[in-house]
């Protein structure tokens, strides 16, 4: 007979949020978040840690949300891509992404966007290649990912100046 | 409510019909030949319609819906890819708490297959993908538990893994109505001219032969279904992740033994398909229905991404034999060929893939004599299916690989050797169709790559390296080694004389002046929506913004065809064409009688109906479809676009296959290291006949998507067998390209002036990648000196000239 496991209680901030949650132990973050909290912006490709659609930010860093153990969110700062865009005005680097057209059917958005973040977050300023360094755990079937280095590019050029307090030009 | 209006001055140069410059950052003017940038909303790189809803995750895919009370359904699937069914026990299955429903073959309400594919197996299984069982229960982890607790005792059998082996005397026949393993209704011959008086006339003979892999679609996302089911009329309803809903509906209908009507499907946001997601969607919707029905709760079904190798059709590999002779002075004089294609376990594709095989397979030139034979096997492997390109990528791997091989042999320069041979507005096709009243500009699309790319000059450079290198390293090829190539190809436009190519389109103007569009068509991600939202934007003049889409419901519009054959905006275009068209003309009647003029007189751009050459005169859209609608005007219409029948002689192969033709050429330029046998893509530019580009942005976005799929195909991707078992179902072992692995891309949207398509488009979706492989083998033959023919040029391959597969089986020699 199936044993399902008994479940622990875990508790965790996503996108600012503290929720208290029962989880299988073992079941991984990116069912929790979807299944559970109906944060479903969160995708998953593959299950193993190999397309980065499930890509969050736990603690600071990208991580595959599918290769996470929940007993090991307990605790944890998540931001997913729900919690990008702040009442209604959307994040630079979701405005970078509809600017340049970094999508097409949208499946990998979500983790590409996230990959995304956590690099400008800590390296506002990358290059060519560290942007494709950055997304290189995001597959991506659609675009051949030229428009979605574009994107990121244009983001990083955006919170620079969102920093610098100068006029927000969009694209360049 | 005359002059009301404000006149904006974009809406003053639409008036009088002055280019109008586009306002959208990032994107000029599209490059080509007509950019006269006439219109307010087409041929503008406008933002798409969905992209918001996508890059904050709001939007809903399949996989993303939650009912109450909802099941998880899960598939066991067989562990041999031939054996015969001896006994089945769910027993163990059934009696776990949580599990409500266990069924079998034997349990099915409907019919056991539908086009062949079978929702469950029931004495005998083909492939590893036939499912034997299903299970729906209260969570996965259950519904998986119970899928492990059944017992099945099978009789392994021997199996076809191979065409050699299909095609062998006395080989083992996969299905029974299928005698030799010959897929049905799969064989397309082309007969013109005389083969024979043309080899006789030709100075040089050449015969070749090439392979393509299996590969894999590998949208990123699996394959997922909810299905509702309504207990007061037997009814149900199915989100799924769909390619084609009404083909889904149709497969669900025969699962449950229903009525078509009583199946609503609607389509969720899709994560991609390029044709991928068709069979495989009938099978889990036809599943997942009925145990909804059976246990009268919802169920859903998402694959996992092993599951969705296993069953999910693929490319099929070809088997390309080529004889080809032509005249010293490079004319091609008699063209032979037979092509093979594996269709794998079943198949009810390859019969149209084939037939599109038949019509390209000489490829873009005028050759007077040709003889093609096309057919696919079957095989106890996954079966082949539709997949972007169809057919020609890999017949143009083969043909265009042929083209240069036959330069070599006459010592003429491959480019001259195309160019010679190139169609010209009035050559005759292959199929003998002759190419008038149409765009035909293969030979200044061809220069115009050439020019972009500095072709000859990059060549010499290239060459010169190669020699360069040889003799400072003293190894005798040099280490690295730079090479360019070139493809060019023709592409029917939509499908043509193989199937029924008529679609619809409903445009309905809301009493607030915004306007509601539905296609029987699907958005994949490629942009439909909003390619359709510009055209009914600008043939009403309103705003991109005023325009509303919804999905495709099954229940809200008649069965308007497949999304396939780059059809949704060249045929579902002219569609919606159609129907802005009719509705505009009922507004402008409403508008003239309250501006007091003709309807002719009138024009509209931007939201605002003027006459035309007197802007003073105006009323909003708004006012108009407000008047409209509420004196009883019909101010909604269904349009019905049926396209000129187009006859086709099936024992010669001969007609007008196709409407129009798109015309592409791509140039790629590689680096191989002769130590590794790695190949680097350096760079491909991408030259593309796109008639008129709808909307640039997208159309480059497609380019640049197919330039990353056609690479895949030349050197990375290639599903891997031992016997029917696939090696490596899942990402970490079937490598797709990375953000690391594209090369630098260069589309040129290079437009003509075709009068067949809505605003002059003609198809772009799968032509964007069909080029690539080839151009890029024939640079690595270029830079090695070496022709490979068989794809992928891995790096077994490219360094022993052979590949090292794993596993039993399989088509590689």
């Amino acid at each position: 007979m199936c044993e399902i496991g008994s479940q622990i209680a875990i508790s965790m901030k996503v996108n600012g949020k503290t929720y208290e949650v029962l989880v299988d132990p073992l079941s991984p973050l990116s069912s929790v978040l979807r299944d559970q909290l109906r944060l479903t912006g969160t995708k998953v490709g593959c299950g193993k840690g190999e397309c980065g659609a499930c890509t969050v930010i736990m603690d600071g860093r990208a991580v595959n949300s599918c290769l996470v153990m929940a007993g090991d969110a307990d605790g944890s700062e998540i931001v997913t891509i729900e919690g990008l865009a702040s009442s209604g005005k959307l994040h630079p680097i979701q405005e970078a992404f509809v600017e340049t057209g970094a999508l097409q059917c949208g499946f990998c958005t979500p983790g590409m966007i996230m990959s995304a973040k956590a690099l400008l977050d800590s390296n506002p300023s990358p290059t060519e290649e560290e942007i494709r360094r950055a997304l290189s755990g995001n597959l991506c079937r659609c675009t051949g990912y030229h428009k979605i280095i574009d994107a990121v590019r244009i983001a990083s050029k955006l919170i620079g100046r969102n920093t610098n307090q100068e006029p927000v030009l969009r694209g360049s | 409510m005359q002059g009301g209006a404000v006149i904006t001055a974009e809406a003053m140069k639409s008036c009088d019909r002055e280019p109008v410059v586009s306002q959208m950052p990032g994107e000029a003017i599209p490059e080509g030949q007509r950019s006269d940038g006439r219109y307010c909303v087409v041929n503008k790189p406008v933002p798409r319609v969905d992209a918001y809803e996508k890059v904050t995750g709001r939007a809903k895919y399949a996989a993303d819906i939650y009912f109450p009370n909802m099941l998880y359904g899960k598939v066991l699937r067989s562990r041999y890819s031939h054996a015969r069914i001896l006994s089945v026990d769910t027993s163990a299955a059934e009696a776990m708490p949580g599990v409500y429903c266990v069924l079998t073959a034997k349990d099915l309400p409907g019919e056991q297959s539908w086009s062949t594919y079978l929702f469950l197996a029931g004495d005998e299984v083909r492939y590893t993908g036939d499912a034997i069982a299903m299970v729906a229960a209260e969570t996965p982890q259950i519904a998986e538990e119970a899928i492990r607790a059944i017992k099945v005792e099978y009789e392994p059998l021997p199996g076809v893994y191979s065409i050699e082996e299909a095609l062998a005397e006395g080989a083992l026949q996969v299905q029974d109505y299928a005698p030799g393993n010959i897929v049905r209704n799969t064989h397309w011959p082309v007969r013109k001219g005389n083969v024979e008086e043309g080899f006789a006339k030709s100075d040089v003979i050449i015969e070749r032969e090439y392979r393509t892999q299996y590969i894999e679609h590998a949208y990123i996302e699996p394959e997922a279904a909810v299905v509702v089911p309504n207990p007061v009329d037997g009814s149900v309803t199915v989100y799924g992740s769909l390619q084609n809903p009404f083909m889904t509906r149709r497969a669900v209908a025969v699962a449950l033994g229903t009525q078509i009507g009583k199946v609503h499907v609607i389509q969720q946001t899709l994560g991609g398909s390029f044709g991928g997601k068709e069979e495989v969607m009938g099978l889990m919707c036809g599943r997942a229905a009925v145990m909804a029905v059976k246990t009268g709760r919802p169920v859903k079904m998402v694959n996992t991404r092993e599951e969705s190798f296993l069953e999910s059709a693929k490319r099929h590999p070809f088997r390309l034999r080529y004889k080809v002779g032509a005249t010293r002075d490079g004319k091609i004089q008699a063209f032979e060929a037979e092509l093979v294609d594996e269709g794998g376990a079943y198949n009810s594709q390859a019969q149209f893939m084939n037939w599109r095989a038949c019509v390209h397979t000489t490829g873009c030139y005028e050759i007077p004599n040709v003889k093609v034979d096309v057919y696919a096997v079957h095989t106890n492997k996954v079966y082949g299916g539709a997949m972007r390109g169809y057919s020609s990528p890999q017949v143009i791997f083969g043909q265009e690989s042929l083209m240069d091989e036959l330069a070599e042999a006459l010592g003429m320069d491959p480019v001259e050797l195309r160019l010679k041979n190139a169609f010209r507005p009035g050559s005759v096709t292959a199929t003998g169709h002759k190419l008038e009243g149409q765009s035909v500009p293969l030979v200044d699309l061809i220069k115009r790559v050439l020019d972009e790319t500095d072709f000859f000059a990059v060549r010499e450079r290239y060459r010169k390296e190669r020699e360069e290198a040889a003799q400072s390293t003293g190894a005798p090829e040099g280490r690295l080694r730079k090479g360019i190539g070139l493809a060019a190809s023709f592409r029917g436009c939509g499908l043509g004389a193989e199937s029924p190519d008529a679609t619809g389109a409903f445009v309905a103007v809301m009493d607030d002046g915004s306007v509601l569009i539905r296609s029987g068509l699907t958005d994949n991600g490629q942009g439909l929506s909003t390619a359709h939202a510009q055209i009914v934007a600008e043939e009403l003049g309103v705003k991109i913004e005023d325009i509303v889409y919804q999905r495709v419901d099954t229940s809200s519009i008649p069965d308007g065809g497949m999304t396939v054959a780059s059809r949704g905006t060249f045929t579902g275009g002219r569609a919606m064409l159609g129907a802005a068209r009719e509705v505009k003309k009922a507004l402008f009647e409403v508008a003239a009688r309250m501006l007091e003029c003709d309807p002719e007189d009138l024009t509209s751009a931007e939201g605002i109906i003027f006459v035309k050459g007197d802007p003073s005169r105006s009323i909003t859209f708004k006012e108009v479809a407000n008047r409209a609608f509420w004196s009883g005007r019909e101010v909604s219409k269904l349009f019905w676009f049926i396209p000129p029948d187009l006859p086709w002689d099936r024992p010669t192969g001969q007609g007008p296959a196709f409407p129009t033709y798109a015309y592409a050429c791509v140039v790629a330029e590689v680096q191989v290291d002769m130590e590794t046998g790695a190949v680097d893509v350096l760079k491909v530019t991408a030259g593309h006949d796109v008639g008129m580009a709808i909307n640039p942005a997208l159309a480059k976005g497609q380019i640049y998507g197919g330039i990353a799929m056609g690479m895949g195909m030349a050197i990375m991707e290639e599903v891997e067998f031992s016997d029917g078992d696939i090696l490596n179902p899942n990402f970490d072992e079937y490598i797709i390209p990375t953000s690391m692995d594209v090369p630098e891309a260069k589309p040129i949207l290079y437009e003509s002036d075709d009068p067949v398509g809505p605003f002059r488009a003609k198809s772009l979706g799968e032509g964007a990648m069909e080029c690539v492989a080839a151009a890029i083998a024939n640079a690595v033959a270029d830079a090695t000196g070496r022709r490979i023919r068989e794809l992928p040029l891995n790096l077994e391959r490219v360094l022993l000239g052979k590949s090292l597969k794993r596993g039993k089986g399989g088509a590689s020699k």
